[in-house]
């Protein structure tokens, strides 16, 4: 296996996480978007493990597995709030911090 | 021979799971349905743990499996089901310069893949790679990087409580 | 090197001589304090002044005697150098301005007479003016005339000169107006002062000329300036002058001392100076300060002898004005009725004796007339004011107030009647000595007209005197001499009256009043026997001591006179030295004095003149008791009946009518338009210009507000104000506020970087 094919993967997810996040409106939907994001690097993290054969790579896939549950946690609870005092969740109707 | 062989089955394996991945991907960021795009969603991690297994990172790819998809999803299916998202297709869940992403992240692409290809080119990953046990994972988390372990445990306490907070009702 | 030549003694020196500089500062000093601390001192300050006067004339006294002792050591015909100190206080451009001493015979002679009258004076004024509102002020005054006068009797430099010189005509404008209330006595004053000024222009375009004419060769041959008073004495007699300038230099000097001196034309301030209380009246403007310009012309007397050529073939213009001063002064003397005013034209006409002399060559006679003249004079005055203190309650109108007060005052009337035989020039009086010297001298070098001036002068002194001396003592006491009490007749509104106990009438005056005069008179008596030329050579001390010596002196070093000095004496006779000085110009020396000469007394012109006095005395008597006495029915009323005696009389009542053409005549005419064409300058180019300026500030701080201020800085501040708000508004989308964008922002940007990083390492 060539070391670029996992890494352009990881390239692909990336981009298309970037994507969700530039054109999704839906709060979910982005938060859905990062996912993406952090699951590419994952890949990335892991393939260079593999590579380098240590197991730091491993390590922190791990660390990253558990900051995007508390990441994704945190987030939903504020989308939760949010539909709680707009009855909606699309992101371009807060534009309270407007300058 | 054999090695030959299983390469090849492995490339295979990658081939067919990297496509699929990449498909359901895109479904995510482009469906009309909040559940669907989840649901997609879970496809990609599902393909995403595969991929580790291939990457021989097995308890990586299980923990993926239980936190990720059994955890996470399903909050993020609570999160749907609590902002009521409407069952069936919603025709607004882009936004209106939602065209911008599109050159965005294909320059982005352009440019990683060039980065890519420029540096690592043939290159071969080790095919007689050891599968990485996890005692030595361990290892790693409670000696060089403890303090990121701790950190960490800070995060996820501060992500509960904050959660609780942000979220209760009184 | 010289014909015939004697190497000479040493001259003596002495304390004295080295700070006789010490008579005018301690005055000075005296001035000072008694400004400063004298109206809490229990005298009022008069100590402060009496005890400096006297410390000046213990000062005085000293460098006379040592001044003797100098002239007793030296050789028979050798120059008696002047002791000299000077100090320099500025340098400039060249010249060095100094400050310093130069005492020789003529400086110790006025020295003296100057401290004594003055302290004399302070002594009189501690009575007469006691209770006076301004006590404190006058001595300060007096004590400060002093002081000038002091300082321009010994200056070395005619800077100083100058300087004491002005600082007397201050003095005698501050005195003369001392009872300024009544506004006749600062008319006076006022008078006094621009009279004498208008004479001190000569003064200073004197000086001048002589500085930049003398200057040149002073500094090459001595080492002096040309301010220097030996200095321009010895470069008056070197030749060196050319004569236009050295006339111009005289003439100029000349006119100062007219207006100090009270000659004819500026005589006119004199009279009015009365006004002053009776002791300025006799120490300034009797014995001292208008002794003044005499005392110019004798310290500077080479610059006259060779400037209007003395003992030349003809009369010059010194001996002109004198001449015409003494005859009309004396005219004058006789319509007066105040009592000061005929002693202010008496010492008007004396000075005019001085000039005379001064004139004619005879220089020693003048200076001894200025010596014996301050004391009778003096004493003539403060007899004058102790009449009036004692006698005619400050009233010195003879006709009205006073008569038969030899009978209450027999100390006054005594020293008045010595004083006046002594300014009559009667043997043995000391006027005799000095004022029958001058008219001898005057004749013995040959003018004989001026001599006849000078004996007419004598009758119509003696004729004047007379008459004040009948209508002050003798005939029936009149007015407040008869005890009435009327008010004050002349404008002395001071408080003495009430310190004066009143008494019945007329009495004699107290100790501090008399004392002087005694002492005065003792003077006028004895003093002439300082210079007694009748009685032989051996009683000339005056001329020993006093007249320079006219020889040839060679400078042992630049800078001064030394005191080992070789005189060239080409075919020296002897007892006699045929010096050039004056004559001649010296060569291989240098004449600090020009060589004089001196009549030979003989009895028979002292009886000519004594002869000529006694029927002055006789015809005056006479008039006067006819007159004024038994009231003959010819003389009665006589200038209401003859036209010609009426047209004489307001001739002389109108003083001439010199002080309407003065008054109306030039000043008026000179200041009315000057006054006119000030204000109209004023008005029109001074105001005109500010009025201008004024407008055009106004203009320009129109235009700067309009302009500069509202469009240009407000313009610049509002337009960068838009400017910024403009800038915030295009950039204000960017914070939209919306998540969505700010992603979108973000990725976008790290895009770009990465293809940017990309590029950039590939």
């Amino acid at each position: 296996m060539l070391t670029s094919q996992f890494l352009l993967l990881g390239a692909i997810l990336f981009c298309i996480g970037v994507y969700g996040v530039i054109a999704r409106k839906n709060a979910v939907l982005v938060l859905m978007s990062i996912e993406l994001i952090l699951n590419s690097v994952n890949i990335n993290l892991l393939a260079f493990a593999l590579r380098n054969g240590s197991a730091d790579g491993h390590t922190f896939a791990l660390y990253i597995i558990a900051v995007a549950a508390a990441e994704v946690g945190v987030g939903l609870a504020m989308v939760l709030l949010i539909y709680r005092n707009r009855r909606s969740i699309g992101l371009d109707e807060l534009s309270e911090m407007r300058g | 021979m054999i090695a030959a062989e299983l390469l090849v089955a492995q490339n295979v394996g990658f081939a067919i799971i990297a496509l699929l991945m990449i498909v359901a991907a895109l479904r995510v960021v482009t469906t009309n349905n909040v559940v669907h795009a989840a649901l997609w969603l879970v496809t990609v991690l599902a393909g995403a743990a595969a991929q580790y297994v291939l990457l021989a990172a097995e308890f990586v790819a299980v923990t993926q499996v239980l936190v990720y998809i059994g955890a996470v999803m399903v909050l993020f299916l609570f999160g749907t089901m609590l902002t009521r998202a409407r069952i069936g297709a919603e025709h607004d869940l882009n936004n209106p310069y939602w065209r911008l992403g599109i050159p965005v992240a294909g320059l982005l692409f352009a440019a990683m893949a060039i980065a890519l290809v420029s540096s690592f080119g043939d290159e071969q990953l080790p095919s007689d790679a050891r599968v990485v046990p996890v005692a030595e994972i361990s290892d790693q988390i409670f000696g060089p990087y403890l303090l990121p372990f701790w950190a960490l445990s800070f995060v996820l306490l501060a992500a509960i409580i904050g959660a609780i907070v942000l979220a209760r009702k009184d | 090197m010289f014909a015939a030549s004697e190497t000479l003694a040493p001259l003596s020196g002495g304390w004295f001589l080295d700070n006789a500089w010490l008579a005018p500062v301690v005055p000075t000093i005296g001035f000072a304090l008694i400004v400063l601390f004298g109206k809490r001192l229990p005298k009022k300050g008069s100590e402060l002044g009496v005890l400096s006067l006297l410390a000046s004339l213990v000062v005085a006294s000293g460098a006379a005697w040592q001044w003797i002792q100098r002239v007793n050591s030296a050789a028979e015909e050798q120059f008696v150098a002047p002791v000299v100190r000077t100090w320099s206080w500025w340098q400039a451009g060249g010249v060095e301005f100094t400050i310093g001493q130069h005492v020789d015979g003529l400086g110790v002679v006025v020295l003296f007479v100057v401290a004594f009258i003055s302290t004399l004076v302070q002594v009189y004024s501690l009575e007469y003016l006691r209770g006076d509102r301004r006590y404190t002020h006058f001595f300060a005054s007096l004590t400060l005339f002093s002081a000038g006068m002091l300082a321009m009797v010994i200056a070395e430099d005619m800077i100083p000169f100058l300087l004491g010189w002005e600082i007397m005509g201050l003095c005698s404008f501050i005195l003369i107006g001392h009872w300024w209330e009544d506004g006749a006595n600062s008319r006076a004053a006022l008078k006094a002062f621009f009279t004498v000024r208008t004479g001190d222009i000569g003064l200073l375009v004197g000086i001048a000329i002589l500085f930049f004419a003398a200057n040149d060769w002073t500094t090459e041959n001595l080492g002096l300036s040309g301010f220097s008073i030996r200095g321009i004495s010895a470069w008056a007699l070197s030749g060196d002058p050319n004569s236009t300038v050295i006339l111009m230099a005289a003439i100029a000097l000349f006119i100062a001392s007219i207006g100090k001196s009270g000659q004819f034309p500026l005589h006119t301030w004199l009279p009015d100076a009365m006004a002053g209380p009776t002791p300025v009246s006799s120490l300034l403007h009797s014995s001292t300060m208008v002794v003044a310009g005499v005392f110019l012309v004798a310290r500077l007397y080479p610059v006259f002898f060779a400037g209007l050529d003395i003992l030349g073939p003809s009369s010059n213009v010194i001996m002109a004005i004198a001449a015409i001063t003494i005859v009309i002064a004396a005219a004058l003397a006789f319509v007066q009725t105040d009592i000061k005013r005929v002693l202010a034209y008496s010492t008007v006409s004396q000075l005019g004796y001085m000039m005379l002399g001064l004139g004619a060559g005879a220089w020693l006679p003048a200076v001894f007339h200025i010596f014996t003249h301050a004391f009778f004079k003096a004493c003539l005055f403060l007899c004058a004011g102790s009449v009036g203190h004692s006698a005619s309650h400050h009233s010195f109108d003879m006709k009205r107030d006073m008569g038969g007060l030899r009978k209450h005052m027999p100390i006054t009337f005594a020293a008045w009647v010595v004083s006046t035989l002594a300014l009559c020039g009667v043997f043995p009086f000391s006027g005799f000595f000095s004022k029958d010297e001058i008219i001898d001298n005057v004749g013995g070098n040959g003018y004989t007209f001026f001599m006849i001036v000078g004996l007419g002068g004598a009758f119509l002194t003696a004729a004047y005197m007379t008459r004040a001396t009948y209508l002050m003592f003798f005939g029936e006491p009149r007015g407040a001499a008869a005890g009435e009490h009327g008010h004050d007749t002349h404008g002395h509104a001071h408080d003495a009256h009430a310190n004066h106990p009143d008494h019945s009438g007329p009495h004699e005056s107290g100790v501090l009043i008399t004392a002087p005069i005694a002492v005065l008179a003792v003077l006028a008596i004895f003093a002439g026997l300082f210079n007694a030329t009748p009685f032989g050579e051996s009683w000339e001390y005056l001329k020993k001591w006093v007249e320079p010596r006219a020889a040839v002196v060679v400078e042992a070093h630049a800078g001064g006179p030394g005191e080992s000095l070789i005189i060239a004496v080409p075919n020296a006779e002897e007892g006699h030295s045929k010096s050039p000085c004056g004559k001649e110009t010296p060569q291989d020396g240098i004449c600090y004095a020009p060589q004089l000469n001196h009549a030979k007394f003989k009895w028979s012109k002292a009886f000519l003149s004594l002869a000529i006095v006694f029927a002055g005395i006789a015809v005056s008597w006479l008039l006067s008791a006819a007159f004024y006495g038994r009231r003959d029915p010819r003389l009665v009323g006589l200038t209401q009946r003859n036209g010609l005696a009426r047209a004489g009389y307001r001739l002389l009542a109108n003083k001439y009518y010199l002080d309407d053409f003065y008054e109306r005549g030039i000043v008026s005419s000179v200041s009315g338009p000057v006054a006119r064409g000030a204000y109209w300058f004023n008005q029109n180019v001074l105001d005109g210009i500010l009025h201008g300026v004024a407008r055009g500030a106004k203009a320009i701080a129109h235009v700067v507000y309009r302009d500069i201020d509202q469009r240009l800085v407000d313009g610049t501040v509002n337009a960068s104000a838009d400017a910024t708000k403009t800038a915030g508004a295009t950039v204000q989308p960017i914070q939209s506020g919306r998540v969505g964008h700010y992603g979108a922002l973000l990725f976008a940007t790290a895009a770009v970087a990465a293809l940017v990083f990309v590029i950039l390492n590939t």
